[in-house]
């Protein structure tokens, strides 16, 4: 972490870049959120650690349009997002100067809390120099412990690989932490009977508050106003009232990000109500992968969304009845 | 076919394209072949036309079925229309297979504007399965609010 | 709100048997936005018509809904009515309650039902709809056709007849095509060369007629009525202005031993060549990759025997912007490779020849001097044989499906102009049908039979085996009788399938006009509109579309100049309104619409823009309206739904959708 800060200080004191975007203490050990820093003094709050699972890609949409460079930081899977949003045109990539941090998975507190621990005051072990396989976390009730694994977000376990694909430079070491199959989810919710699929989701989505979490922090979800707030829809104007976005909001949002998602996993982390929101992007993501070849987006900045493209040959829609 | 439950009228949404498949119904027409009235098409200029969100908002509204229907593949009036409407309506459909909402409820057919037999018989067909499936309400169900 | 008038058709009893008409008049009044409703017998006669002008006089109507006929069938008739009492004619919907409705249920109550559904459904699209103008573009009143054979140079006199000028554009260094290579025509036996070269001649003298031989179409942009092209004029390494054809550096060339393209690789030609003797213009290439000088640095003969000192070593290619209206294809064809029909000897024997090798060795000007002999032996074959279809009408991938149409007229051409000039020459014929529909075509072909004596023989030839002796071996089949066949022949003679020209798919892209399977152009319409491509302002003429005999390829070559004269004759033209708009405040210019648009009318600017009082230069996608053909590919594709299509809008189908499942 203080090779991060010692370089961004650098950085703000030669010119290079105008601000650093990063991640800052937050008031508990185990919220840090992104935020930028404009001088030397304030990376004093800079922090970077098992908890820094925010993608900073999308704030580099607003700061491309500041004056100057931006220094972020972006975390292997982070610079999916990053290309992607080079290839929408979003984002500025001579704005951006970007440092590929290590990762050795994010963490999850509330595996952590589901595991009995309450009452959090510390915990050591999240740092990524930190080569303990187990986290001492210090509650009010005494001292616990977890294993790094058992802690980690779902996402870490079916990691997409920790190569930066984007970057000027690289900082740290980073841990492989894939031990799971990205679609083993995907694929026991597709071998369900109909009802059960139908349950299963209802009852998932029947948690939303609508609070937008999962919209606000999606990369893909960029658009300067999003469809649902605007009336171009609609005749009737005003989306609290209309029934038709409270019902299928979550399918329109993964069918607009379908081919553009790079499963980066914000979605689920932000969700206040745990609804497990990657399973409709990843739906996609397989059956793209299956029909039309693999595909992931943000692995580079030109090549033909799967939806932007075809083959005379591509799977008839009568594909979906067929597969059983 | 035989419509032996009356208290069950299906709706159901048919999107056309204008240059094959409406021409197609517009022969189906003109040759008396019929098919049953639940089906009401709406005309758009070509398949990619149809965002998924009408499909949606279909069968939000009370659609027991909707089906899409546009010129073969290669023979978009368009050029390349179709092939993406194929894309868009695969990736929906399997979304909403997904989901649990029967996979029946929806279908995409090419239908030429020489094709009144087979618009016809799509029709019924599609109908006759829609009648199967019974009334649809889990797209009308599927809140994200209790 | 709108006030909409509802008019519903009775179309004599087409409607009315079926539904209650007046009924859905009624239930229209009980719709919002709905101040009239009637219904009457026939709304497109002109008391019709006169109806629906009163009441938007009368009721000051700003819409209209007419329950009647499919719109493909009067929805132009009713908006044009609507225009002429002074209302936006896209202010005008059709509820299709005949064909979708009246003419496929017997149930009148249910009939009716669906009508009311269908007539609301209209009723709300029509609550939405907005005045539409449509744009205008000029027309810049010239025509380019790409190809110099028959078909363009027809197509280039019509037009240019009618006083527009006309360049044509030809890749090879001399116009004329596939029919200069031809010997005699069917079904009259002209020469083709006496009747080809005085219209290449007028062409080439026409003063509206710019002919730009030895060059490519490299870059189209534009739209109808605007094209902007780029031609690639080759460097031909002589000075045109200054060659006076003399032709003393073709005899001088001492590298003679490039392939004739003109004679089919029969036999060779000089390194600077012109490629026949009537060429327009008569003014010679040099083939850098034969040439000499090109190849070793040294030579130069051509250049030292030239008294015009027309050779230019140095030339380059040059590129030539010029602006059209109008652009014909007319890139003509070329036969099938036979690398797949090993069975036949085609690469085997020297004495297996397609049927316009056959033109070129029965033309005086030909690598034989018009003799017809072998070429393996120069002897005089005694039995020939023609073989039909080869690829033609083909059910694997190795040739084509179609019926490359020709074949049969030449086909009897050849082994009656065989069998009249050497009588002594047994001609057979394998075919599998014989088709003749043309005018004095079957004529000619039972001519054939009849009075010159071809033995035609219905059956297809499975193998063709070169002897030790110089014969050809012919195992054919003799369905009629269902015997098999053996037969020793001198020559045989293969009815190669015609396909389009390789160059038209690069071509088709670039003008983005769309092309089949086949890579024939496709036109607009098969029956209606075949001379058109769907690409506004793009013509087809010639086999470029479709096979086709030289009487037909001219008289679509005049079609399609017709059509092309009927675009340039406008000074002005009226865009179709329903077209792509994006709302500047949405769009992300994230160029996901650009790469769905098959039109490319999609283009980014970076504009200044006042969101809600942020002014900022944002990436926004902007459609060129007189590109834009309205498919709605890109509304779909936009994620934030900025893009949107003009009578066609997403409101607009959700009203429909609405009205439909309420």
């Amino acid at each position: 972490m203080q090779e991060l800060i010692n370089r961004a200080k650098e950085m703000l004191d030669d010119g290079t870049v105008a601000r650093v975007l990063g991640w800052k203490a937050g008031d508990l050990p185990y919220n840090p959120e992104p935020a930028y820093f404009e001088d030397a003094e304030s990376l004093k709050d800079f922090v970077y650690n098992g908890f820094c699972g925010a993608n900073l890609s999308k704030y580099m949409i607003e700061a491309s349009k500041l004056e100057g460079k931006t220094l972020v930081f972006l975390k292997p899977c982070d610079t999916y997002s990053f290309n992607q949003l080079i290839k929408e045109h979003r984002v500025d990539r001579e704005k951006a100067y970007i440092i590929g941090v290590g990762c050795k998975g994010k963490l999850d507190i509330e595996k952590i809390r589901a595991q009995g621990i309450k009452g959090i005051e510390s915990i050591e072990g999240a740092e990524i120099t930190d080569d303990a396989d187990t986290l001492k976390v210090q509650t009010i009730y005494g001292e616990k412990s977890c294993a790094y694994a058992d802690a980690m977000l779902e996402r870490c376990h079916v990691c997409k690989g920790k190569e930066h694909k984007i970057y000027d430079e690289q900082i740290g070491e980073s841990k492989e932490t894939k031990d799971g199959e990205r679609f083993d989810e995907v694929a026991r919710i597709e071998a369900m009977a109909p009802a059960e699929k139908f349950a299963f989701f209802q009852k998932e989505l029947s948690k939303c508050i609508r609070c937008n979490a999962c919209r606000n922090v999606c990369p893909a979800c960029s658009c300067r106003k999003c469809v649902f707030d605007s009336n171009k829809f609609d005749s009737a104007q005003k989306a609290n009232v209309d029934s038709f976005e409270e019902k299928m909001f979550h399918i329109i949002r993964a069918f607009h990000v379908a081919g553009r998602c790079t499963d980066c996993g914000e979605c689920s982390r932000v969700c206040p109500q745990g609804i497990p929101l990657h399973l409709f992007n990843r739906k996609f993501i397989k059956d793209i992968d299956e029909l039309y070849g693999e595909y992931q987006a943000g692995d580079d900045t030109e090549s033909k969304a799967p939806l932007t493209n075809y083959t005379f040959e591509d799977a008839e829609p009568s594909i979906v009845g067929k597969r059983g | 076919m035989s419509i032996e439950n009356k208290s069950f009228r299906p709706k159901i949404v048919a999107f056309c394209c204008n240059w094959c498949s409406y021409a197609g119904a517009d022969l189906a027409g003109s040759s008396r072949l019929s098919y049953p009235a639940d089906v009401k098409i709406i005309r758009v200029p070509c398949s990619c036309r149809v965002n998924p969100m009408f499909i949606l908002r279909a069968f939000e509204k009370g659609a027991d079925g909707v089906i899409m229907c546009g010129c073969h593949p290669g023979d978009c009036h368009y050029s390349t229309g179709n092939f993406y409407a194929r894309r868009r309506m695969t990736l929906l459909f399997s979304m909403l297979d997904y989901i649990g909402v029967e996979n029946g409820r929806t279908r995409v057919e090419w239908v030429s504007a020489a094709e009144g037999v087979k618009f016809s018989d799509t029709m019924n067909s599609f109908v006759e399965k829609i009648y199967s499936l019974g009334e649809n309400v889990r797209l009308g169900d599927l809140r994200c609010r209790n | 709100m709108q006030r909409i008038g509802v008019f519903v058709c009775h179309c004599g009893s087409n409607i009315a048997a079926t539904v209650d008409v007046s009924k859905v008049a009624e239930m229209a009044l009980m719709e919002p936005g709905v101040v009239h409703a009637e219904d009457y017998q026939y709304m497109c006669s002109e008391a019709g018509q006169a109806k629906i002008a009163d009441a938007i006089h009368e009721k000051k109507l700003t819409g209209i809904v007419v329950c009647s006929c499919s719109p493909r069938m009067h929805e132009a008739t009713f908006r044009k009515a609507a225009e002429r009492a002074g209302l936006n004619p896209y202010m005008v919907e059709i509820a299709n309650i005949r064909e979708h409705c009246s003419w496929i249920h017997k149930d009148m109550e249910e009939a009716t039902k669906k009508a009311v559904i269908l007539m609301r459904a209209a009723v709300a699209k029509v609550n939405l709809n907005t005045p539409l103008q449509p744009g205008e573009s000029r027309v810049t009143k010239r025509a380019l056709i790409i190809g110099g054979g028959i078909a363009g140079i027809q197509t280039a006199l019509d037009i240019a007849d009618a006083g527009y000028e006309v360049d044509i554009v030809e890749k090879t260094p001399s116009i004329g095509g596939r029919m200069s290579q031809l010997d005699k025509t069917f079904p009259t036996l002209d020469c083709s060369a006496c009747i080809l070269t005085p219209k290449m001649v007028e062409a080439s003298a026409h003063e509206k007629i710019k002919i730009y031989t030895y060059s490519e179409v490299e870059n189209v942009s534009g739209f109808v009525g605007d094209f902007t092209v780029d031609i690639r004029k080759k460097a031909r390494s002589v000075d045109m202005d200054k060659c006076t054809g003399c032709g003393v550096c073709q005899e001088k060339c001492p590298s003679k031993k490039a392939p004739s393209e003109f004679n089919r690789g029969l036999n060779n030609r000089s390194a600077i060549y012109t490629p026949f003797a009537q060429a327009i213009p008569n003014v010679p290439v040099i083939d850098r990759e034969a040439c000499i000088k090109f190849k070793t640095g040294k030579c130069g003969i051509c250049s030292k025997v030239c008294q015009a000192g027309a050779i230019d070593y140095e030339q380059k290619d040059e590129i030539i912007t010029e602006k059209y209206g109008a652009i014909v294809v007319a890139t003509g064809f070329d036969t099938i490779n036979l690398d797949k029909y090993d069975e036949y000897a085609y690469s085997q024997s020297k004495d297996v020849i397609t049927s316009l090798e056959l033109e070129r060795v029965m033309n005086a000007a030909g690598p034989t001097h018009g003799h017809l002999e072998r070429l393996s032996d120069g002897k005089a074959p005694k039995e020939m044989v023609f073989i039909q279809c080869v690829g033609s009408r083909c059910s694997d991938d190795r040739g084509k499906p179609y019926c490359s149409k020709i074949c049969c007229m030449y086909t009897a051409k050849h082994a009656m102009l065989i069998r009249d000039k050497y009588p002594d020459v047994n001609v057979t014929v394998f075919y599998i049908d014989v088709r003749t529909p043309g005018k004095n075509f079957d004529e000619f072909y039972r001519r054939a039979v009849e009075q010159y004596g071809v033995n035609y023989i219905k059956g297809q030839v499975g193998k063709v085996i070169p002897q030790p002796n110089g014969k050809l071996l012919v195992q054919g089949s003799d369905l009629l009788d269902n015997r098999q066949i053996l037969k020793e022949a001198d020559m045989v003679v293969l009815a190669t399938a015609i396909e389009p020209n390789p160059d038209v798919r690069k071509i088709a892209t670039m003008l983005t006009a769309s092309i089949d399977t086949n890579n024939f152009l496709t036109e607009a319409h098969a029956k209606l509109r075949p001379v058109e491509s769907p690409t506004a302002g793009i013509f087809l003429s010639g086999v470029c579309q479709g096979p086709k005999d030289i009487p037909e390829t001219v008289a679509q070559a005049g079609a399609a100049a017709v059509k092309a004269i009927g675009l340039l004759a406008k000074d002005k033209l009226m865009t179709n309104p329903c077209t792509a708009h994006s709302d500047e405040l949405l769009c992300n210019g994230c160029s996901t619409c650009e790469n769905v648009c098959p039109y490319g009318a999609i283009t980014y600017e970076d504009k200044e823009v006042n969101d809600h009082g942020i002014r900022e230069v944002r990436r926004l996608a902007v459609v060129n309206s007189a590109l834009c053909q309205g498919c709605g590919a890109c509304t779909v594709a936009c994620p934030s739904g900025a893009m949107d299509l003009q009578g066609f809008s997403n409101r607009q189908i959700i009203a429909e959708v609405d009205a439909i499942c309420r």
